[in-house]
C-alpha cells in the first residue's frame, strides 16, 4: 500500500484543461433543447459502437480516460448498455456485417440521443469507402449530429466533437 | 524438417525474410504438413489466389528450421478443392473456411465447413476474391443464420454476448455454455468487421497499398506496414538503406512498448486495480505524444513506406526518446513490484485462463500468448532480419500459460524493447532513409514476416503479369490464437472472461479483413 501511495504522489496530477467545443464538426443542427443539454453536460453517458473500425479509433477513445484527458472529470462516462446512454460514439466505416447491430443499438438508445461519428472512416468511409463489404460513413445507416475527422482523431479532437454535440449550436427547433 | 527436404521445387525468394517458395502437388500437402508437424514446425498462414500462373492456387506457409516455406498448390478450375489439413494443424480450420467464403476453394472432407467470414451479405456461390467479382457491388443480405454448436445437459444454459460489447472493444460474438458460473464451452463467431480489405488491395497502386496495410489493425500499424514494405521490396528487388531499417525497428519496438503499457494498465484494471490503468495509461500517453512530436503520428501510421521510412530522427528526437526510456526504466520496475506484491491482483491472475504448453503446442498458440505457454517462437530472435541480426534479442518465455504468465511476458518484453531502443539509437547508421522502389517483377511473390507486439504478422504480395498488385494477403497471429481462447476459458467463471480475453488481446479487424 505504501508503495502504491508513494507512486500516486510522485506521479502528481496530470489532468489538462479540456478543449473548447469545435462547432465546425457539427453536421446536423442541434435537435435538443437547451434545458436538456444542460443536464447532459453534467452527466453524459456514452455508449461506444465499433461498426467496423481498424481499432485505431478505439485506441484514442481509450486515451480519453487517461489522466491527461480525464474525460470522467468532466462528468462524461462510458456505459455498458445503449439503454443507459445519451450519446453514441460510432467508429469505423459501417461494415455490412455490423449494419443490423448498429441499427439495433441506435434503436435501443432512449430519446433524446446524440450521435458522434468518429474518424475519417466514420465521416466519409475513409480508406475503406463503400463496397460489397462496407456501407461507408455512419450517416448512411443512422442519423449523425457531429462528425470528427482524423485517422484516428486525436483525443482532443474527440473531446471537441463530444462537447460540440452538447453545445447549443444552430438549432432546428 | 529442413528446406532441403522440400527440394528440388523450393527456391529462395528474394527479400529480407528467409523464405523459400515452390509448387506442390496437392496430393503431397498432407504428408508434407505431417513431416513439418512431427519435426516441430508450425503452420503460419493459408490463403488462396486466382489469376496469374496457375490460375487457381492455394498457398500454405509453414515455419521450419531455417525459415518459412511457402507451398503453392495448383487447383482445378472446376470445383477447386484441396486436402483438409485442420486435423494436422487445428489453426488451419478457420483459414480454410475463409478461403471457401472468399474464393470457393473447398477443403475436402473437412469436419467443419460452416461459413466463417461470410454472414450472408454476398451469395454463397459468389466469391469476393474471384476476378469476376465486382468489389463495388453490394448484394441484398440473405437471412443470417449461423449454426452454433448446441451444448446439452442438465443445468446448462447459454449466454450470448455481442457483437456489440460492453466495453470499448471491437465487435464479435461469444456464446458461452455455462453451468452456474462455470464456463463449459465458448464458441466464437467473428467476421463482423469484414471490410473487404483484400479486395481493395487489388485495385491499388503499391503506394496506396502501403496506407491500407497500415490500417488493417490499428494497434499493429507498424508491423503491417513493415511486412507490406518487406514484401514489396522483395518483389521489386529493392533494398532500403540501413538507416531506414534501424528506424523501422525503432518504430516496431515503440509500438510494442505502447501496446504492452496499455495492456498492463487494462489488465490491472480488469482485476480491480484502477491505479494500474491510471499509471500505465499515463506512461503510454507520454510515448504517444513523443511519437506525434517526432514522427507526426501518435501510432506511427504511414511512418514506414515501401523503400524506407517517411521520418528521420535528429539529435533533438534522439535525446527526447532517451529521456523517455530513462523515465520508463524507472517507473516500470516500480509498477511491476506493486503488481507482484498485490495479493488481490495475483489471486486474479494466477491459474486463470490457463493454456498448458502441450495444448498450446497442439493448437499452435502463437506470439506473445504462445511465449507465455512455452512456445518459444520470436522472429526477432530466431530469424532476425536486419537490424535484429545484430541485436541478440532475448526472447521472453514462460510455461505458466495463465493470465499471470501473459502479464510477466509483457513486462519482460517491455524491458527488452527499452534495451533495444537504446541500442538502436546509439548504433543507428548514418545515411539515407529511403530509396525509390525498382519496378515490381511480373507474376512475382513477395513475403513480409515481422514479429509484431501480438505475434508474427505475415504479408504475401502476388503481382500480376503487369507487375501490379494481383493478390495481397495479410495474416494476423489472431487467426491462431482466437480458437485457443475458446479452450483457455473452459472451467473458468464467466466474470473472469474479460480478464482472460484482455490477456490475449486479439485483433478482430486484422482477422476479419
Ligand atoms: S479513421 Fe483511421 S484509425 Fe479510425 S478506423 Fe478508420 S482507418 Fe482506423
Amino acid at each position: 500500500m505504501y508503495k502504491l501511495i508513494r507512486q500516486i504522489l510522485s506521479s502528481g496530477i496530470k489532468s489538462e484543461a479540456p478543449p473548447a467545443p469545435d462547432p465546425g464538426m457539427r453536421v446536423a443542427p442541434q435537435r435538443l433543447q437547451q434545458d436538456i443539454l444542460k443536464h447532459f453536460g453534467r452527466a453524459l453517458a456514452i455508449r461506444h459502437v465499433d461498426a467496423g473500425s481498424c481499432n485505431g479509433c478505439e485506441l484514442e477513445i481509450h486515451a480519453l480516460s487517461n489522466p491527461y484527458y480525464n474525460l470522467e472529470g468532466l462528468g462524461i462516462h462510458f456505459v455498458a448498455s445503449p439503454r443507459h446512454a445519451d450519446l453514441l460514439l460510432v467508429t469505423g466505416p459501417v461494415a455490412r456485417h455490423m449494419e443490423t447491430a448498429l441499427k439495433r443499438t441506435y434503436q435501443a438508445t432512449p430519446d433524446p440521443k446524440l450521435v458522434v461519428a468518429l474518424g475519417d472512416c466514420g465521416c466519409d468511409g475513409g480508406i475503406f469507402g463503400e463496397s460489397y463489404a462496407c456501407l461507408g460513413p455512419v450517416h448512411h445507416v443512422i442519423p449523425v449530429d457531429v462528425a470528427v475527422p482524423g485517422c484516428p482523431p486525436s483525443p482532443t479532437a474527440i473531446m471537441q466533437g463530444i462537447l460540440a454535440a452538447l453545445s447549443a449550436g444552430p438549432s432546428s427547433a | 524438417m529442413k528446406i532441403e527436404d522440400f527440394q528440388p521445387e523450393f527456391a529462395a525468394l528474394p527479400g529480407a525474410a528467409p523464405v523459400w517458395h515452390g509448387a506442390l502437388d496437392p496430393g503431397r500437402l498432407r504428408p508434407l504438413c505431417q513431416d513439418v508437424r512431427s519435426a516441430g514446425g508450425r503452420l503460419v498462414a493459408l490463403w488462396g489466389s486466382q489469376g496469374g500462373g496457375p490460375s487457381f492456387a492455394l498457398h500454405v506457409a509453414v515455419a521450419v528450421q531455417q525459415g518459412l516455406a511457402v507451398a503453392s498448390l495448383p487447383l482445378e478450375r472446376e470445383a477447386p478443392a484441396f486436402p483438409d489439413i485442420s486435423d494436422i494443424f487445428p489453426a488451419a480450420g478457420r483459414m480454410q473456411r475463409a478461403v471457401a467464403d472468399l474464393l470457393g476453394f473447398q477443403a475436402a472432407h473437412a469436419a467443419d465447413r460452416r461459413p466463417w467470414l461470410r454472414h450472408g451479405h454476398w451469395p454463397a456461390d459468389r466469391f469476393p476474391l474471384s476476378k469476376e467479382f465486382d468489389g463495388t457491388r453490394a448484394f441484398p443480405p440473405e437471412g443470417d443464420t449461423y449454426p452454433f454448436v448446441a451444448v446439452e445437459g442438465e443445468g446448462v444454459h447459454e449466454i450470448p454476448v455481442g457483437p456489440v460489447h460492453a466495453g470499448t472493444i471491437e465487435p464479435g460474438h461469444f456464446r458461452f455454455s455455462v453451468v452456474g458460473e462455470k464456463v463449459l464451452r465458448l464458441e466464437q463467431r467473428l467476421g463482423y468487421t469484414h471490410k473487404g480489405i483484400e479486395k481493395l488491395f487489388e485495385a491499388m497502386t503499391v503506394e496506396q497499398g502501403a496506407r491500407l496495410a497500415g490500417r488493417i489493425s490499428g494497434d499493429s500499424t507498424v508491423a503491417y506496414a513493415w511486412a507490406y514494405a518487406m514484401a514489396a521490396e522483395g518483389v521489386s528487388g529493392s533494398t532500403p538503406p540501413p538507416r531506414a531499417l534501424w528506424l523501422r525497428a525503432l518504430f516496431l519496438e515503440r509500438e510494442r512498448i505502447m501496446n504492452h503499457l496499455g495492456d498492463l494498465g487494462a489488465l490491472g484494471n480488469d482485476a480491480g486495480l484502477a491505479f494500474a490503468l491510471a499509471q500505465f495509461s499515463r506512461l503510454k500517453e507520454d510515448v504517444l505524444r513523443t511519437n506525434q512530436a517526432l514522427f507526426g503520428h501518435r501510432y506511427l501510421m504511414d511512418a514506414i513506406v515501401p523503400g524506407g521510412v517517411a521520418h528521420d530522427v535528429d539529435f533533438r528526437g534522439f535525446s527526447r526518446i532517451i529521456e523517455e526510456i530513462t523515465e520508463l526504466e524507472r517507473e516500470v520496475p516500480r509498477l511491476k513490484r506493486i503488481f507482484e506484491d498485490h495479493a488481490g491482483l495475483q489471486d486474479r491472475f494466477l491459474t486463470t485462463g490457463r493454456v498448458k504448453p502441450d495444448l498450446a503446442a497442439r493448437l499452435g498458440l502463437a506470439g506473445l500468448a504462445g511465449r507465455a505457454s512455452g512456445q518459444s517462437w520470436d522472429l526477432r530472435a530466431q530469424f532476425p532480419c536486419a537490424p535484429y541480426d545484430g541485436l541478440e534479442v532475448r526472447m521472453a518465455t514462460h510455461r505458466g500459460g495463465d493470465v499471470a504468465a501473459r502479464v510477466t511476458v509483457r513486462f519482460e518484453e517491455l524491458t527488452e524493447s527499452m534495451r533495444l531502443c537504446r541500442i538502436l539509437l546509439r548504433k543507428m547508421p548514418e545515411g539515407e532513409t529511403s530509396t525509390p522502389l525498382n519496378p515490381m517483377q511480373p507474376a512475382g511473390l513477395g513475403i513480409g514476416w515481422v514479429e509484431g507486439w501480438r505475434g508474427e504478422v505475415l504479408l504475401a504480395l502476388h503481382t500480376g503479369e503487369d507487375g501490379a498488385l494481383r493478390r495481397v494477403h495479410p495474416h494476423d497471429p489472431s487467426w491462431h490464437n482466437w480458437p485457443v481462447l475458446e479452450h483457455a476459458v473452459i472451467g473458468n467463471i464467466v466474470p473472469d472472461f474479460p480478464l482472460i480475453n484482455k490477456s490475449f488481446n486479439l485483433s478482430y479487424s486484422g482477422h476479419d479483413l
